[in-house]
C-alpha cells in the first residue's frame, strides 16, 4: 500500500511538473522552444570547436564532444530543476509547506517533479543528437547502437542524477536563493571533471583521481559506448593510448562501477536530504521566504 | 489514558538569529495546552504573540526547542509522518497556489497527496466550491482570482482532505465582511456535521474568537495568559454590568435608589421627546427586574434597555495591561 501511495505521489508530482513546465504557453510555441533551446545551446560549442579546428566536424573527437555535451543536458536540467522546484514552491507559489505537511514521502514528490524534467530533456537530447547525426555527421549509427547497454546505462544514470538532485534539494531547504548558484556550481564540477566535452586524461593527475570516483564519468562513457561503439573504439585506439582514460575497462566493469557509485551516492544523498530536512525543521526554514 | 486532539507540555521555541543579527527570541515559553477532540479552539493574541509558531510546531513544519507536543496522541518530533495523515493547515493572508493551474486542478492535486480517490475528490471539490460560492471559478486559472477568492480556495483545500484536526492560521485575515462570514459559517457547520473533528484557530480578531470558539487561549509574548470558554474568560474581568435605559419621562426617580447592587445612576432628560435616558450599574442581573417593575408601576414606558457586557478585549487588557495594537 505504501509503495502504491508513493507511486501515486510520483505520478501526481510528475503531472504537476508537466503543467508547470508546459502550461505557460500554447503547444506549438512550447514544441518550438523545446527544439530550438537545446540546439542553440549546443551550436555555441559546435561553432567554438569549428573555429579551433578549422571547420572539422567529422573526427571521432567531435562526436565524443557533441554526444557528451548533449547528454550533459540531463545533469544540468535535473540538478537545476530539483533545486528550482523547492525554491519556487517555497518562495514563489508558497505551496511548499502545504506539500511538505501532506502525508507523502517528500523525496517521491521531488523525484516526480524530476521525472518530467527528464522526459522534457529527453526530447531535447533526442533532437540535438538527431541534428548532430543529420547535419554535422556525428558518428552514431542506429544499426550499431548497443541497446541493452543503452537501456541499462540510462536507467542507472538517471537514477544517479535524480539522487544527486535529491541531495541538492535537501541543501536547498537550508539556503535562500543561493541554491541556484550551488546547483550551477555542482553541475559545473561534473561538466569539467566527468569527461563531458573532453576526456578526463586532459586533466591533471589529481583531478583525474576525482573524475574516476564520480558516477557521471562512468555514465558518460557507458552512454557513448552504447550510442557509438565504433567511434569509442577509434578514440581508444588513437596512437595506441588510452585517450578517454577509461579505455582499459570493459563494459561490464563500467556498468558495475556505475551501479556501485549510484548505490553509494543514493545512500549519501538520502542521508544529506534527511539531515537537511531535519535541520530545516529545527531552523524553521521549510516555509522561509527570502527572494520575492 | 485520555487522548487529547492536541497536547503540549512545557513547549518552548527559541529562534536564535545569526551572530550580530540580534538577540534570541522566545517565541513560545513553556506552553501547556490541552485541546479536546471536537473542540473549536482559539488562540487569541496580537501579532508576534507566538500563535503561528505554535501552529507550525503542531503542523510538523517546525521543531520545538524543548518540551513536548502531541497531535492526536502522536509526538510531533518523531511521529510526524503519522500526524500528517490526520491534519491539514490553512494560512490566511497568503497568495499560495499554482497560478498556472485552475482552481479545480489545484484542489484536486492536493487531494491526491492525501490518497483520496480521484472521483471522490472531484465530487467533494464541486460541493465545497458551491458552498463557498466559487462554482463559476472552478475552471479559472488561480492567477486570475482575487485575494478573497484565493483565500476561499485555500480554505477548501484544507477541508477537502477531511482532516481529523485542522489548523487555521488567521483564516479571515484581510478578507471583506462577506467572505469572512462565509468562512466562519462554514467552519461552524463543518464542526456541527463532524463532531469528532477538531479545529484549532488562531486569530487576532476578538469578535471572531468570541463568535466561533468553544474555548480560547489568550497568548502574548509566547505565553498562555488564560484558557477558558469565552463566557468564563469575560467573567474573570468582574466588570459590573452597565445598563442604559430610555423611558418616558420619569416622575419618581427613587425607584433607582435604595436597591442593593445598583449604583452610578445618572439621568438625562430629553423634554423634546418626552424621554429620560438613565444609565446605571448593577452588580447582579437580578436587580434589573426590580428596576423594570418600579418604572412600569409609576406609569412610565420602557422604550429601550441595553446591557453592555465585558468583551474579550477587556479580558486581554486586564491581563496584559494594554490592547492589541
Amino acid at each position: 500500500m505504501a509503495i502504491m501511495h508513493d507511486l501515486r505521489t510520483l505520478k501526481n508530482a510528475a503531472w504537476l511538473g508537466w503543467q508547470m513546465e508546459a502550461n505557460w504557453t500554447d503547444p506549438f510555441l512550447f514544441a518550438t522552444y523545446s527544439i530550438v533551446k537545446p540546439i542553440s545551446a549546443t551550436l555555441i560549442l559546435v561553432f567554438m570547436y569549428m573555429v579551433v579546428t578549422g571547420g572539422q566536424t567529422n573526427s571521432a573527437f567531435f562526436s565524443y564532444m557533441y554526444v557528451g555535451n548533449a547528454l550533459y543536458m540531463y545533469v544540468a536540467e535535473v540538478l537545476f530543476g530539483v533545486t528550482w522546484v523547492i525554491h519556487d514552491d517555497r518562495e514563489h507559489y508558497m505551496t511548499l509547506k502545504q506539500v511538505y505537511i501532506a502525508p507523502i514521502k517528500f523525496p517521491a514528490y521531488i523525484l516526480g517533479r524530476s521525472a518530467i524534467k527528464i522526459a522534457i530533456t529527453s526530447a531535447g537530447v533526442f533532437v540535438t543528437l538527431l541534428f548532430g547525426v543529420i547535419v554535422l555527421g556525428v558518428g552514431i549509427d542506429i544499426g550499431a547502437v548497443d541497446w541493452p547497454l543503452f537501456a541499462a546505462s540510462m536507467l542507472l544514470g538517471m537514477s544517479c542524477i535524480c539522487v544527486l538532485g535529491l541531495a541538492l534539494g535537501g541543501v536547498t531547504f537550508l539556503t535562500a536563493k543561493h541554491s541556484i548558484g550551488i546547483n550551477e556550481g555542482v553541475a559545473g564540477v561534473f561538466y569539467v571533471l566527468s569527461g563531458v566535452i573532453f576526456p578526463i586524461t586532459a586533466l591533471p593527475g589529481w583531478a583525474q583521481s576525482i573524475s574516476k570516483v564520480l558516477p557521471i564519468t562512468y555514465w558518460m562513457d557507458s552512454m557513448r559506448r552504447a550510442l557509438m561503439p565504433e567511434t569509442m573504439s577509434e578514440m581508444n585506439s588513437l596512437s595506441g593510448l588510452d585517450v578517454t582514460g577509461l579505455g582499459t575497462f570493459d563494459n561490464l566493469f563500467i556498468m558495475a562501477f556505475l551501479a556501485l557509485s549510484a548505490a553509494i551516492f543514493f545512500m549519501i544523498s538520502l542521508g544529506v536530504f534527511r539531515y537537511a530536512d531535519n535541520v530545516a525543521r529545527k531552523q524553521g526554514k521549510i516555509d522561509w521566504t527570502t527572494a520575492y | 489514558m485520555h487522548q487529547y486532539a492536541v497536547e503540549t507540555q512545557s513547549l518552548t521555541r527559541v529562534f536564535t538569529p545569526k551572530k550580530r543579527e540580534g538577540e534570541p527570541v522566545n517565541a513560545l515559553n513553556s506552553v501547556d495546552l490541552k485541546i479536546e477532540t471536537g473542540e473549536l479552539f482559539g488562540l487569541l493574541g496580537p501579532n508576534g504573540a507566538g500563535k503561528t509558531t505554535l501552529l507550525k510546531i503542531l503542523c510538523t513544519l517546525l521543531l520545538p526547542t524543548s518540551g513536548k507536543a502531541f497531535v492526536a496522541g502522536l509526538d510531533v518530533e518523531n511521529q510526524y509522518e503519522d500526524i500528517r495523515t490526520k491534519i491539514n493547515m490553512v494560512s490566511g493572508g497568503e497568495m499560495s497556489g499554482y497560478g498556472l493551474l485552475t482552481v479545480r486542478e489545484n484542489l484536486w492535486m492536493f487531494s491526491q497527496f492525501y490518497g483520496i480517490k480521484s472521483k471522490v475528490a472531484k465530487d467533494k471539490i464541486d460541493r465545497l466550491l458551491e458552498t463557498f460560492g466559487m462554482t463559476d471559478k472552478s475552471k479559472a486559472k488561480l492567477r486570475t482570482l482575487s485575494t478573497g477568492q484565493r483565500q476561499k480556495m485555500n480554505v477548501i483545500r484544507g477541508f477537502v482532505t477531511d482532516p481529523e484536526i485542522i489548523f487555521l492560521d488567521e483564516p479571515t485575515l484581510g478578507l471583506d465582511v462577506n467572505a469572512s462570514r462565509i468562512i466562519r459559517t462554514f467552519i461552524l457547520d463543518w464542526l456541527k456535521d463532524n463532531p469528532d473533528k477538531t479545529v484549532v484557530l488562531t486569530t487576532h480578531y476578538m469578535a471572531e474568537a468570541d463568535e466561533l470558539c468553544d474555548r480560547i487561549a489568550i497568548i502574548d509574548q509566547g505565553g498562555i495568559l488564560a484558557c477558558d470558554t469565552p463566557e468564563r474568560l469575560k467573567k474573570t474581568v468582574r466588570m459590573n454590568t452597565m445598563l442604559s435605559m430610555d423611558v418616558t419621562l420619569l416622575k419618581n426617580r427613587e425607584v433607582f435608589q435604595g436597591l442593593n447592587g445598583v449604583g452610578n445612576v445618572s439621568f438625562v432628560d430629553d423634554s423634546e421627546r418626552n424621554q429620560t435616558h438613565v444609565k446605571f450599574v448593577v452588580q447582579d442581573d437580578s436587580c434589573v427586574s426590580d428596576i423594570v417593575s418600579g418604572v412600569l408601576d409609576q406609569g412610565s414606558k420602557i422604550i429601550s434597555l441595553q446591557k453592555t457586557e465585558p468583551t474579550l478585549e477587556d479580558v486581554f487588557i486586564k491581563m496584559v495591561g494594554k490592547g492589541f495594537e
